[in-house]
């Protein structure tokens, strides 16, 4: 098993990318926390994961909450002996062009998806640093890579995260933990499903998409598994684009 | 086994970081072919296979000439029925700044590292299209990515590379035949051992990777088994970093 006693943190686990994460890596043979708002939800991955042989717990957490991380730290370490993987997973998306985007948008975005990242990383690193290392993984995005005509906070953020990721790798690499962003393309989920049911949506999205298909939860969580695990152990600071090759073009 | 029923082509597979590909590869299922140059060490990875349960035939390719590309795809096609994978793994490596690199020096370098991956994609695809579908792993550098103050023909070669993985994405997607590269820090292998063994050249490779330790062949190797699967079925035209943080600072 490619986990195999290593224990992970996800946060946003309860649905999405999150779930299917949570339930590969308990299948490598990581110990998981999910952390997400969504308690029944996650109650529900939590108990699969567990029914399966798998070992898993579930915290209640809101990411833009510093003590909610502490406390989800401290539940990882306290059932499961340490922490070697997080999983900044949870995030939200907006579309809006910048004139509008209301002030408070941006301060919802940015707050979920780049101050969220930032309270995770910062709240991990003491247990990773007593772990002897660990491998943190932000979810980021194409849009944290190229323009989007109709994201404006969404894709600040994720610039955010891709540059937090390896000011994180380059600060954290002599403590052996490394740190990684993934830059999915549009995924199904259910976060993308309003975007997905607008009829202009495949010709916008999907057509241009050289694969021609929509991503899966499933193709994210592989590329989070290699970065998780110990087969990249060379690698940190790097960004892993996973988008039909959307912006290979 | 993450290779199961593919059959997988290794350029420059008789040493180094491919003969590690090779082995892994075989170990994870896949039928290999190393093409390389060098025959008496391609032979020894070939029995090493073979002895320990895999299936590996080694071709004589030097990756320059078109028609030993075809003989290989060919060899691949009679011997295992199909060809899912290409590593373009194959290269030199030349150290000379732009005035000190002879015309003579730059068509070698140009002619292996780049041209002989547009020889290898070229010869490969037919095959890849009659398997409905395949895997390119193209090996760049973190020279395809970044200026170097030592090397100019390689660094160009190794730019080629990079974009001549996206035109090949691009271009092949709807056949479903993926084209991903792989840009390497400093690996430990023949190749950089020449300059490795100056210490003065091995300290400035450690001062510039933030990890704090040179890369291991099968840093590279575990990268190009994720790109190879399907596992990556949604990556097209993507580019793994493997240096250690060295290019994210």
């Amino acid at each position: 098993m490619r986990l195999e006693n290593k224990v992970a943190l996800i946060s946003g686990g309860s649905k999405g990318m999150g779930a299917v994460e949570a339930k590969l890596f308990a299948k490598e043979g990581a110990k998981i926390v999910i952390g997400d708002l969504l308690e029944s939800e996650g109650r529900q991955v939590e108990a699969e994961i567990n029914e399966t042989g798998g070992e898993c717990i579930f915290v209640p957490l809101d990411v833009t909450n510093e003590v909610q991380w502490e406390q989800a730290v401290a539940a990882a370490v306290g059932h499961f002996g340490k922490l070697d993987i997080l999983i900044n997973n949870a995030g939200i998306f907006r579309t809006n062009a910048v004139e509008e985007t209301s002030s408070n948008e941006w301060d919802q975005v940015m707050d979920v998806n780049a101050k969220g990242v930032f309270l995770g990383a910062k709240a991990v690193i003491p247990a990773m640093r007593e772990a002897g290392g660990g491998s943190i993984i932000n979810l980021s995005s194409v849009a944290g890579l190229v323009g989007a005509a109709y994201s404006t906070a969404y894709s600040a953020s994720k610039g955010a995260v891709r540059l937090f990721t390896k000011s994180t790798a380059i600060q954290y690499a002599a403590d052996g933990i490394r740190s990684n962003s993934i830059h999915p393309g549009v995924i199904q989920t259910d976060m993308t499903a309003d975007a997905i049911a607008n009829p202009d949506f495949k010709e916008q999205r999907v057509d241009p998409t050289p694969l021609g298909r929509l991503g899966q939860p499933e193709d994210v969580a592989m590329g989070a598994l290699y970065l998780a695990s110990d087969e990249s152990s060379f690698v940190t600071g790097a960004e892993l684009v996973i988008d039909g090759g959307w912006t290979a073009q | 086994m993450r290779l199961e029923n593919k059959v997988a082509l290794i350029s420059g597979g008789a040493r180094g970081m491919g003969a590690v590909e090779a082995k892994l590869f075989a170990e994870e299922g896949a039928k290999v072919i190393i093409g390389d140059m060098l025959e008496d060490e391609g032979r020894k990875i070939e029995a090493e296979i073979n002895e320990a349960g895999g299936e590996c035939v080694f071709v004589s390719l030097d990756v320059s000439d078109e028609d030993a590309w075809k003989r290989a795809v060919n060899e691949a096609v009679s011997r295992y029925g199909k060809l899912d994978i290409l590593v373009n793994n194959a290269g030199i490596y030349r150290a000379h700044n732009v005035e000190d690199t002879s015309a003579d020096e730059w068509d070698q370098v140009m002619g292996i590292n780049a041209k002989g991956v547009f020889l290898g994609t070229k010869s490969a695809i037919p095959a890849m299209r009659d398997a409905g579908g395949g895997s390119i792993v193209n090996i760049s550098s973190v020279a395809g990515l970044v200026g170097s103050k030592s090397t100019s023909a390689y660094n160009a070669s190794k730019g080629a590379v990079r974009l001549l993985t996206k035109s090949t994405a691009i271009q092949y997607a709807s056949e479903r035949i993926r084209a991903n590269s792989v840009h390497p820090g400093t690996i430990e292998t023949p190749m950089t051992e020449g300059f490795l063994a100056d210490d003065a050249m091995r300290k400035d490779r450690m001062d510039r990777t933030p990890i704090g330790r040179l890369g291991k062949p099968e840093d590279v190797a575990y990268g190009a088994l994720f790109l190879a699967s399907d596992e990556a079925s949604f990556m097209t035209g993507s580019e793994l970093i493997i240096d250690g943080g060295r290019t994210a600072e």
